[in-house]
């Protein structure tokens, strides 16, 4: 009898186990800022991100998820040590995430040293388009100086002469700061890095760039800084006298707060969320019912993310030991994204077009509509820097 | 020379703000000998409160006036509940008691208004720039700043130098045990000395609000610069937070607008960038280690007999 029993339980286990594999559950670890002056831009890509997975029926590649949720508290130091605990103590699959160009700078190394599989959904440092790339990094979102680039060149559309360039003095302010004068033909008479994360008053700058007396001021300000930044902009008188031009500045997180100060401001981006495809309308339909919020770029970037992970999982049909055959179909990009086309350069960054935005008034109501497509089919210029490996 | 002036208005602006905030920091510090952290929470929640009452009533100055009352309320229930067991303590326990408070503040104002902030827009007719001097112009809102921080400066020097209330805060600050000796109620004076610190903390924050942006932590950078002030000007000392920010104001915003252009004179386009910004908000903590070098007292100490 006894006998009789252990056979039964050598043959349940045996017959357990193939069931015990596929349960295998997916750990992200998603790093953002969700404390602090800028938490709306964490909630608006954790509300994205947690929205990709209802509409993936909560799986990816057909794997149950656990999804877990650090505060980098916008600081390089924080963040990184964040990524390590995920990778070591979680032993997380996937990190996704990153705001910050100076927290995923400072987090690459233990990624890569791990061979972790980062999905970055916001932070564009130009290194890692460049010679920091990885085989195991991924971006769904673009190269800090593509758009501002975008924008220099609408810029000599507009046949603006002279700009003064502003901008905070980290890794991103600088690699924007270059996009600009990359594309932009005209003369830059003023070049100003500010005090990042904490300018209290643009009142120095506003009237250093006043004084310049250019035809067009380039600000690149996220956040609450934007709203600052755009609200003293306007109190200076300035807005009648030298049109602002914008990356990353106004927002569907910064237009409610900013209204009528922001409307009439050009801005780039590769992602608005009127562009006209399917998978951005119920993207956006979705996040409104759900949030009662419109989606801002950092969400729209954050909900491809999920999507991505899911082509490259189910491809590999569920594999996650197999880490050149996953990497392999993260590079075939097979999703629908938000944006509309979406594919990868060798380099893990896409390639994709760049529209000016507008804010408008329709009634009551402020929001960003697609004004015209500036650049088709963008690559960074630092792709052929970028050696990665077979 | 046109340009300089404008800087200088600009950095004479920015002192004002910060001797709204240091004044009550500099009172509640000399007279009732307590380190408030939680000074920046009261700026914070002030202009929080502010712009919910400007939205209620739609009125900009009657969100003011409400937001200040309410400020002050909160600032005395403040007192009542959390600062009164920290009196007579070591500063290390009013250190962690008031960061305490500091968190409590940035979580329960995520809790009722969310993470995203808010505005407080200012009546249209404000939103305009002014011309100061022939070829100068000035946004209109910051010169109504410099001018309503004047009047409470004024309206705070006549409180304290020339009422009986302000006796006793004088008093207070220099001999608290002849203070209550005398039979004074110490407790009413220190929960007045407090609520009117919050008061002025509160109308720091709401004064800002229109040329910054309402949101969570936005009391914890200005605060450092207003303990710098206090430090420089002489703690306990009115005079002396009120030259201190100035001269604070005007380095700071001085150093933002000319260093930059001079480090780039003397090293490549791309340091001198880097260089300049990182090296004007060096400069008011380089003031302050002078001052604390040379003049450990301030440059205007409180007067103690």
């Amino acid at each position: 009898m006894k006998r009789i029993v252990l056979v039964a339980c050598a043959a349940l286990a045996l017959a357990m186990s193939p069931a015990a594999a596929q349960q295998k559950t997916i750990k992200i670890g998603f790093v953002s800022t969700f404390s602090g002056p800028v938490a709306a831009i964490g909630n608006d890509m954790r509300n994205s991100f947690e929205l990709a997975l209802d509409h993936l029926g909560r799986k990816l590649g057909g794997l149950p998820v656990e999804v877990i949720y650090e505060d980098d508290q916008i600081k390089p130091e924080v963040g990184v040590q964040k990524i390590q605990k995920l990778i070591e103590s979680d032993k997380v699959d996937f990190i996704v995430g990153i705001i910050w160009s100076n927290v995923l700078l400072a987090s690459l190394k233990p990624v890569i040293d791990s061979k972790t599989f980062m999905i970055v959904t916001n932070a564009g440092a130009s290194q890692l388009a460049g010679e920091q790339c990885s085989p195991y990094v991924f971006s769904t979102s673009w190269n800090n100086d593509q758009t501002p680039q975008a924008i220099g060149l609408y810029m000599n559309q507009k046949n603006v002469k002279t700009a003064f360039l502003i901008g905070p003095n980290y890794a991103a302010g600088k690699d924007m700061l270059e996009g600009v004068a990359a594309t932009f033909k005209g003369q830059i008479v003023g070049r100003e890095l500010t005090r990042w994360p904490d300018q209290l008053d643009f009142s120095a700058e506003l009237s250093k760039a006043a004084a310049a007396k250019p035809d067009a001021i380039f600000a690149f300000y996220p956040g609450g800084a934007g709203i600052q930044f755009i609200t003293q902009y306007v109190q200076k008188g300035l807005k009648d006298q030298i049109p602002l031009y914008t990356a990353f500045t106004i927002d569907e997180l910064s237009l409610p707060r900013l209204k009528d100060l922001a409307v009439g401001i050009p801005g780039a981006q590769q992602w608005v969320n009127d562009l006209p495809n399917e998978a951005n309308k119920k993207y956006v339909a979705d996040y409104k019912a759900k949030y009662k919020l419109s989606p801002s770029f950092y969400g729209s970037q954050t909900y491809d993310a999920a999507l991505l992970i899911d082509s490259g999982l189910r491809a590999t049909k569920g594999d996650m030991t197999n880490k050149d055959a996953l990497r392999k179909a993260l590079e075939k990009a097979d999703f629908k994204s938000v944006r509309g086309n979406f594919k990868f350069g060798p380099n893990h960054i896409p390639i994709q077009n760049f529209y000016l935005q507008a804010a408008v008034k329709e009634g009551d109501d402020f929001r960003l509509k697609t004004v015209a497509t500036i650049v088709e089919n963008d690559q960074d210029k630092h792709v052929s820097k970028c050696k990665m490996p077979n | 020379m046109l340009y300089l002036i404008e800087q200088c208005l600009n950095g004479v602006q920015l002192g004002m703000l910060l001797f709204l905030l240091a004044a009550g920091l500099t009172l509640i510090f000399g007279i009732m000998d307590l380190v408030n952290l939680a000074h920046g929470s009261l700026y914070m929640v002030g202009a929080y409160l502010a712009a919910t009452f400007a939205a209620l009533t739609g009125s900009f100055v009657a969100g003011l006036v409400l937001g200040l009352i309410a400020t002050l309320a909160v600032g005395i229930v403040l007192e009542v509940v959390a600062i009164r067991p920290l009196y007579g303590r070591d500063h290390l326990d009013h250190v962690l008691g008031t960061f305490g408070l500091l968190l409590f503040f940035n979580d329960i104002v995520r809790w009722i208004w969310g993470p995203a902030g808010m505005t407080l827009s200012l009546p249209s007719q404000m939103l305009a720039a002014v011309q100061v001097l022939p070829g100068v112009f000035y946004p209109m809102y910051r010169i109504v700043i410099i001018l309503a921080t004047l009047a409470v400066g004024g309206l705070l020097y006549v409180l304290v130098m020339r009422t009986r209330i302000g006796m006793l805060i004088r008093a207070g600050a220099s001999n608290r045990e002849m203070v209550s000796a005398l039979g004074i109620n110490i407790t009413l004076l220190y929960t007045l000395v407090f609520g009117l610190g919050a008061a002025l903390a509160g109308f720091a924050g709401m004064i800002a609000a229109p040329i910054s942006f309402v949101q969570i932590g936005m009391g914890e950078n200005i605060l450092i610069l207003a303990f710098v002030v206090i430090i420089i000007g002489g703690i306990g000392s009115i005079r002396g937070a009120f030259v201190a920010s100035i001269i604070v104001g005007l380095i700071d915003t001085l150093g933002r607008a000319f260093l930059p252009d001079l480090a780039r004179n003397f090293l490549s386009y791309s340091a001198g960038s880097s260089l300049g910004p990182a090296l004007s908000s060096m400069l008011i903590y380089m003031l302050m280690a002078g001052v604390l070098v040379f003049r450990p007292e301030g440059l205007f100490p409180a007067s103690r007999k």
